[in-house]
């Protein structure tokens, strides 16, 4: 059985958890140059808040409503993340982190427990040790556990934040009320034609033949097909890719040993997400390393590990991210393990600039930075001011993040303060 | 590590020479021939956050801010160990969000009812009731003070 525990409302609830008279009330997170929302509460949804929406051009709205408004708090929200992912491997070995708010568990040999309750006990701990709701769904396949999740969300009332699919009855019922457009996985292209094919829901999905889907979707539809039947197609670490994060993991042919050469692999992972982010005009503020050995080969020491690490500024240059993995992965390594397979994974995602420069897309990030600090100190005070910027460039970044909540994980000025 | 006998009031600690782990060996460098006999050890200072934080997930950290616990030895300024996995108890010193507002206080639980006591004569202990909106935030299990 799999689950995905996904956090309510991720950025919003590590700002309520230091500020706890938040409850209830509207809050918007903004990119990181205060330029549009990235992130609303439910109340602020119900408010009409759309996502993206540019925040100069909602001032009044915000202002009207109410509405809490933070600047992205990137080094809070990547240790709470850290956290919360560290409390869930306590409940099974297999965890793998699917974007800094979601995570797929996979339940083996748990036979003999009430899934229910063990989702339930899981929710708990989580809420009680870091302060973050998660809403679980737990199903036989990673794409029906991702159904049985949008369920407990939606219907936190009934559900308590946590819905099990465990007969093909609520199997059935569940793909029924998922649209075809929300099957994960399932783009928009893919979704249009499949409506033009009177496919509107899950279940009609998997109502069409095999080689029908084979032939329009490729084996990848096909996969996603037997996940929905409920038989586990797609594996841990596996999977159509988040919108919120970007991974790049491979199995080895051949066990590593060597510091020096799973630095090589994972530094070229790096490089391929920084490509990837590239492409979509994205930059990253969060990365994520994990190694482990082959749990097959059973004779051998097992180890698994990963951790993430918050970026000094959102990134998209392959150098910088590399450093980054390196420099994790120094610290995963233990001599005497077979290594079978490495990951990188980014998360914390932004669009990246569009007037950034070309040329600049492959240098050393602290360009990116200063490019975005001449454009900003530009704006502000004309041409002639550059210097400013290149002379204390956190400076001028600080002035992007007028509303940023203190870093109270991660800086000890910035603790809460207790009368 | 063995515990001497308290003396004016302050435990004191020596090092036990039967327990490797607690001593400190310096990080030489050894150029060529034998290992070094202190790669066994190394890495093995002590850890003041293994002291402090028992469950790194559940721990956070916070200022005290003003004196309605002085008597209890938490002055303003220090920081106070935090940890969210500890359950509420009579007696705990918690941090709670009351009304709008975080503050440290000892908990005395009764079976009638819950009160955040102070320890500063200065300050009144408060009742919470039904009109209140209490949420204990985390136990408090050390304090760090510089002196």
């Amino acid at each position: 059985m799999f689950a995905l525990v996904d956090c309510n409302n991720f950025y919003a609830s590590c700002e309520r958890i230091f500020q706890p008279q938040l409850k209830g009330k509207p809050i918007a997170i903004l990119s990181n140059n205060d330029g549009c929302v990235i992130a609303r509460s439910n109340e602020a949804k119900a408010l009409g808040l759309p996502m993206g929406a540019p925040a100069f051009k909602y001032k009044h709205f915000f202002k009207t409503h109410q509405v809490r408004v933070f600047s992205s708090n990137y080094p809070l929200y990547g240790d709470m993340s850290g956290r919360i992912m560290s409390v869930l491997k306590q409940f099974t070995p297999k965890v793998e982190v699917y974007s800094i708010d979601e995570a797929f568990l996979q339940f083996e040999g748990f036979d003999r427990y009430d899934l229910s309750q063990y989702g339930m006990d899981i929710k708990k701990r989580v809420r009680k040790w870091t302060g973050m709701p998660v809403s679980i769904g737990v199903a036989p396949s990673k794409a029906l556990a991702k159904v049985a999740n949008k369920i407990a969300k939606k219907f936190s009332d009934k559900t308590q934040g946590v819905y099990v699919i465990d007969s093909d009855e609520k199997r059935i019922k569940a793909l029924k009320w998922t649209k075809i457009e929300d099957v994960w996985g399932i783009g928009n292209k893919h979704s249009k034609r499949l409506q033009l094919q009177n496919v509107h829901t899950a279940y009609d999905f998997t109502q069409l033949p095999d080689a029908w889907v084979r032939k329009e979707m490729s084996v990848v539809g096909l996969r996603l097909k037997k996940d929905l039947e409920g038989e586990a197609t797609l594996l841990l670490e596996e999977g159509a890719s988040s919108k919120k994060a970007i991974a790049t993991t491979r199995s080895f042919d051949k066990n590593v040993t060597q510091l020096a050469d799973l630095k090589e692999r994972v530094s070229t992972f790096a490089s391929l997400c920084a490509e990837k982010l590239r492409r979509q005009q994205s930059s990253c503020h969060l990365i994520y390393v994990f190694v482990r050995s082959n749990p097959f080969q059973k004779n051998q020491p097992q180890y698994r590990n990963g951790q993430m690490i918050t970026l000094p500024f959102a990134t998209h240059s392959s150098l910088r991210l590399s450093q980054s993995a390196v420099k994790v992965v120094e610290k995963l390594y233990r001599p005497g393990i077979q290594y079978k397979k490495a990951g990188v994974i980014v998360m914390g995602l932004v669009p990246s600039r569009e007037r950034q420069l070309d040329l600049f897309s492959e240098e050393n990030p602290k360009h990116d930075a200063l490019m975005q600090a001449i454009d900003s100190v530009h704006k502000k005070y004309g041409r002639h001011k550059i210097k400013i910027a290149n002379q204390n460039l956190r400076r001028t970044f600080a002035m992007k993040q007028a509303h940023l909540s203190p870093q109270y994980t991660t800086h000890i000025d910035d603790i809460i303060r207790i009368k | 590590m063995k515990k001497r006998e308290p003396s004016g009031g302050l435990h004191f600690y020596t090092p036990d020479p039967e327990e490797a782990t607690e001593q400190w060996l310096a990080e030489e460098g050894v150029s060529a021939g034998f290992p070094s006999p202190a790669d066994d050890f190394k890495e093995v200072r002590i850890s003041l956050d293994k002291t402090l934080i028992k469950n790194k997930e559940a721990t956070f950290y916070a200022r005290v801010d003003g004196e309605s616990m002085i008597e209890a030895g938490l002055d303003d300024g220090d920081l106070l160990v935090i940890d969210r996995s500890l359950e509420p108890q009579d007696g705990k010193i918690a941090v709670c969000f009351i009304d709008g507002n975080f503050t440290v206080k000892r908990l005395k639980v009764t079976a009638t009812e819950v009160m955040l006591m102070p320890e500063n004569k200065n300050y009144k202990p408060i009742l919470v009731t039904e009109d209140n909106e209490l949420l204990i935030w985390g136990i408090v299990t050390f304090v760090v003070k510089a002196v």
